[in-house]
């Protein structure tokens, strides 16, 4: 049994990667790998840097933070401001000093210390039926707690960390009274308990449950390009997309991001990569594949988004202050009790 | 053939050396690194980042409490009535298709609950072909036209985890019902019993320790699920775990819900045992004497025949052929996606898990036997816990001992030798091994507790008398004996273990993937056409063994 012991621990030493080689670099990543895949492909067609990842999206924080010096992560990358906030605030991450990606991301969707810097951008927006909901009928975030939309709206969980950031936002404009008052409004006007994700909203509005959905803006493109599920392009045709509040602050936005790790054992490639993915090539693969908005000052946008969106004005609120705002947003949710 | 003895007419055989000692400290060293997990789980719960219950109790506690127990009620009626009935049709009963019932009413259990969810979500939502046939044939127009059930709400989750949690009751049902003796229904039917009565009266609380194990492991399936609640918008506990966690950004004050959790559970299970205290049965085994089965006909043998085929239907047949459909689309990804990889994976960490918490389970239960003291019943008992706790949760309880002891060794190594060893067992498949061994240990324990005290210790006195050492007891007298059991347990485990989730994706190295890490990158996002295929397969792979361990544990009983 000893014997026994001792061989497992001995290979266990052997085939833990203890020595790290210099060409590669490791992600926690909070986005799916089938999503990144095209871009770090990308990357290691570009660097000859090796890029390897596990995904998960809770509890790679806290495996970060108690491997400590000896992680072997490198890079987080997240699909929202959130989890960067966090782990700054663990002190996980360290800051990097690049002129490039001060260059190529501005300044508001990047730290200022430069722990981490967005990479994509999205917009919370609200799809309206087309059969039902007249033109300009709805303009901003706050008529959705209009009692004339009453049984007429669908929406995700209020804990889905887009909507928290949403909320966030509206506690940051409006402070918290006001906020809980809107979002006691919009639950009444709930055409359903809020379930599914975004694209299942836009499909609630097709199937004449509701008359508007929120969802974030990538959605659209995703759906309304479906070849493999022909009936999302229907779903995504039944609908108007309208970027609310462009007569004031503008759309709520939010990023996905990433950030060097405090003790990244290839920190070069990991610049590296965040500066290839902060680049015209990667903002452009971001954009085609998955509609997502370049941060990119200069990187255009797909055809399709420009075709179907647009310009807009989007909400300049620094992201840091959503982030901050999140856990009173959850608490709001449950006060209202909002996915009661 | 069988004696039924009450626990004061016997006292356990007693040994005065040192063996005592040698057993006592194994089984708690064991029973403390497997709870290593569930300890830094309470240590965690020590500093939350703020009072979390003031805000819970104002607001939607009451919501997390009722619907946890409407949930956990539901499905133990369900699991149980399913399980029950249909292993005592197909164990005492003969009827049209008895034998492929037998083992075809595992297969729901290869199937994973989230899994489940989605594909009856698509099966009955409002565009789903069910509505959509209604729709054309009685002229509705929009959902706002007429009444359908909803299927993502607290009775859908309710029956989907019924469809796929009975089989955990019916397994270990129907082993217990196997090893029943014939002389004592026998005696029921001479003093006038009618088949149904001398099934309440005599094999169902001959069963009730087995039944028991079954619920409990439904309970605890149940108390941390999390994929199929979140999907279908159910506020149960788990909910709020994960809200207070990653939302409010207090690991802490979730680990302190999660802890409560846990007690709850210890209580039900304490009760449970309890009320079973004062009863102990033990079976010199005519196994070798085929049961007396009742010969149903006409009506009855279909309505037998039907009760079996309902819940393979709804837990096996339906999803799978929907799962194909969706398959047929995305063959492509069998030249793209490395599959064979990514079994592999799951194979061999489930198989592993499953030997070693067996090997555990044996230790522990066993060296309950061998000393009836009272701290090795709460060594098991204590190492058991991992069970009733979410996945995620659990993996942060896995990381941080790992991580500690891999930190030490790395300051120590580096001291005294200037090497840096690095992080040797965080991240690498020992922590996903550990973690499937901690969570499913409660499984296993309890299929090879409830064998092993089937097995009369006359046959302990026996062997002992004769010489043999305590170990060569086991391994020559009642591990032959347990053998169904045996097989059961790691049946369960490895299944078990090819469908975990939460744990195997935090704790997992760079560039690996199981089936159901997979499958998750896209089940998450509401897109499981995209990784049909890899559902399917661990259904598959998951088939295999309980095909072929439903039939070691049919010829643990001689057959006419």
């Amino acid at each position: 049994m000893k014997k026994t012991l001792t061989a497992v621990a001995l290979s266990a030493i052997i085939a833990s990667p203890v020595a790290t080689a210099a060409d590669e670099v490791n992600i926690y990543s909070f986005r799916q790998a089938f999503l990144i895949k095209p871009l770090l492909d990308a990357f290691t067609e570009e660097t000859g840097i090796k890029a390897r990842v596990v995904f998960s999206k809770k509890g790679l924080l806290e495996r970060l933070e108690h491997e400590g010096r000896n992680s072997p992560a490198d890079v987080l990358l997240t699909s929202d401001i959130g989890p960067l906030y966090d782990a700054v605030g663990k002190d996980l991450l360290q800051p990097i000093d690049s002129d490039l990606l001060d260059k190529n991301i501005p300044a508001k969707y990047r730290d200022a210390d430069g722990k981490w810097y967005g990479l994509t951008s999205r917009s919370r927006i609200i799809y309206a039926s087309k059969d039902r909901v007249a033109e300009g009928e709805i303009k901003t975030y706050e008529d959705l707690a209009d009692p004339k939309w009453k049984g007429r709206i669908c929406t995700r969980s209020g804990k889905h960390t887009y909507n928290l950031s949403l909320i966030g936002s509206m506690i940051a404009q409006h402070g918290e009274a006001d906020t809980q008052q809107w979002l006691k409004g919009l639950k009444e006007n709930l055409a359903r308990r809020p379930q599914g994700n975004d694209r299942a909203q836009v499909k609630a509005v097709k199937e004449g449950v509701c008359d508007l959905a929120l969802g974030n803006s990538y959605y659209f493109g995703k759906m309304i390009t479906n070849d493999k599920k022909p009936e999302q392009k229907e779903w995504a045709q039944s609908v108007n997309l309208i970027f609310p509040n462009q007569g004031d602050r503008g759309a709520h936005m939010n990023i996905s991001g990433a950030g060097v790790t405090k003790h990244a054992p290839h920190k070069e490639a990991a610049v590296k990569l965040i500066e290839f993915l902060s680049s015209d090539k990667a903002q452009q693969i971001y954009a085609e594949a998955n509609f997502e908005f370049p941060v990119r000052e200069g990187s255009k946008r797909s055809e399709l988004i420009n075709k179907y969106m647009g310009e807009f004005k989007e909400d300049g609120i620094n992201l840091q202050r959503i982030a901050e705002l999140r856990d009173t947003a959850a608490k709001m949710v449950d006060k209202v009790g909002f996915d009661n | 053939m069988k004696a039924t003895l009450t626990a004061d007419s016997y006292a356990q055989p007693q040994t005065q050396d040192s063996g005592l000692w040698r057993w006592l400290g194994s089984t708690w060293l064991v029973a403390l690194l497997v709870a290593l997990p569930v300890l830094s789980v309470f240590y965690l719960s020590l500093f939350p980042k703020e009072n979390i219950w003031s805000h819970l109790a104002d607001t939607v506690l009451p919501v997390y409490i009722t619907t946890t127990l409407q949930l956990m009620i539901g499905v133990g009626v369900l699991a149980v009535g399913t399980g029950v009935v249909t292993a005592w049709l197909v164990t005492m009963c003969r009827f049209p298709g008895k034998r492929f019932f037998e083992w075809a009413l595992m297969l729901p259990f290869a199937v994973p609950a989230y899994v489940i969810a989605y594909v009856y979500t698509d099966l009955l939502e409002y565009a789903g072909p069910i509505q959509s046939a209604l729709r054309d044939f009685f002229g509705w127009q929009t959902a706002r036209d007429y009444w359908f059930p909803e299927i993502r709400s607290l009775g859908g989750a309710i029956l989907m985890l019924s469809f796929v949690l009975y089989p955990y009751v019916y397994l270990l049902a129907r082993a217990s019902f196997l090893e029943q003796s014939n002389s004592l229904r026998d005696a029921s039917r001479l003093l006038g019993c009618s088949p149904l009565q001398s099934f309440f009266r005599i094999s169902l609380p001959i069963a009730r320790p087995a039944i028991a194990v079954g619920l409990a492991l439904v309970s605890m399936e149940t108390i941390n699920d999390f994929g199929t609640v979140d999907f279908f918008a159910v506020k149960s506990m788990s909910a709020g775990i994960y809200d207070t966690w990653l939302n409010m950004g207090n690991l802490g004050g979730s680990a302190q819900i999660a802890s409560l959790m846990m007690i709850f559970v210890v209580i039900l299970i304490s009760l449970e045992r309890l009320a079973r205290a004062r009863q102990k049965q033990f079976h010199s085994s005519d196994r070798f004497k085929a049961l007396d089965t009742f010969k149903l006909s006409g009506w009855k043998a279909y309505s037998a025949s039907l009760a079996c085929l309902a819940p393979i239907l709804l837990g096996f047949a339906i999803p799978v052929l929907i799962l194909g459909k969706y398959a047929l689309g995305h063959l492509d990804q069998l030249d793209s996606e490395d599959f064979l990889t990514f079994a592999g994976n799951s194979f061999f960490l489930s198989a592993t898990a499953a030997l070693i918490t067996i090997l555990i389970a044996l230790l522990l239960a066993y060296s309950k036997r061998l000393h009836s003291q009272k701290s090795l019943s709460v060594a098991a008992n204590f190492s058991s816990l991992g069970y009733a706790m979410p996945g995620a949760v659990l993996a942060i309880g896995v990381i941080i001992p790992l991580a500690a002891f891999d930190n030490s060794v790395d300051s120590f190594m580096r001291e005294y030798f200037d090497i840096s060893t690095g992080l040797l067992l965080s991240g690498t498949t020992f922590a996903i091994i550990f973690a499937y061994s901690v969570r499913f240990l409660a499984v296993s324990t309890g299929a090879v507790e409830s064998s092993l005290s089937k097995v009369t210790p006359t046959m302990d006195m026996a062997s002992r008398s004769l010489g043999m050492t305590p170990m060569q007891t086991l391994i020559r007298v009642h591990l032959p004996l347990i053998r169904g059991g045996i097989f059961s347990a790691a049946l369960v485990v490895f299944v078990d273990c090819m469908k975990e989730l939460p744990a195997t994706l935090i704790l997992r190295p760079f560039n690996y993937d199981t089936l159901a890490t997979f499958v998750y990158q896209y089940a998450s996002d509401e897109m499981l056409e995209e990784c049909s295929l890899a559902a399917l397969l661990i259904v598959a792979v998951g088939i295999i063994p309980v095909i072929l361990l439903t039939r070691t544990i049919t010829s643990t009983r001689a057959e006419d």
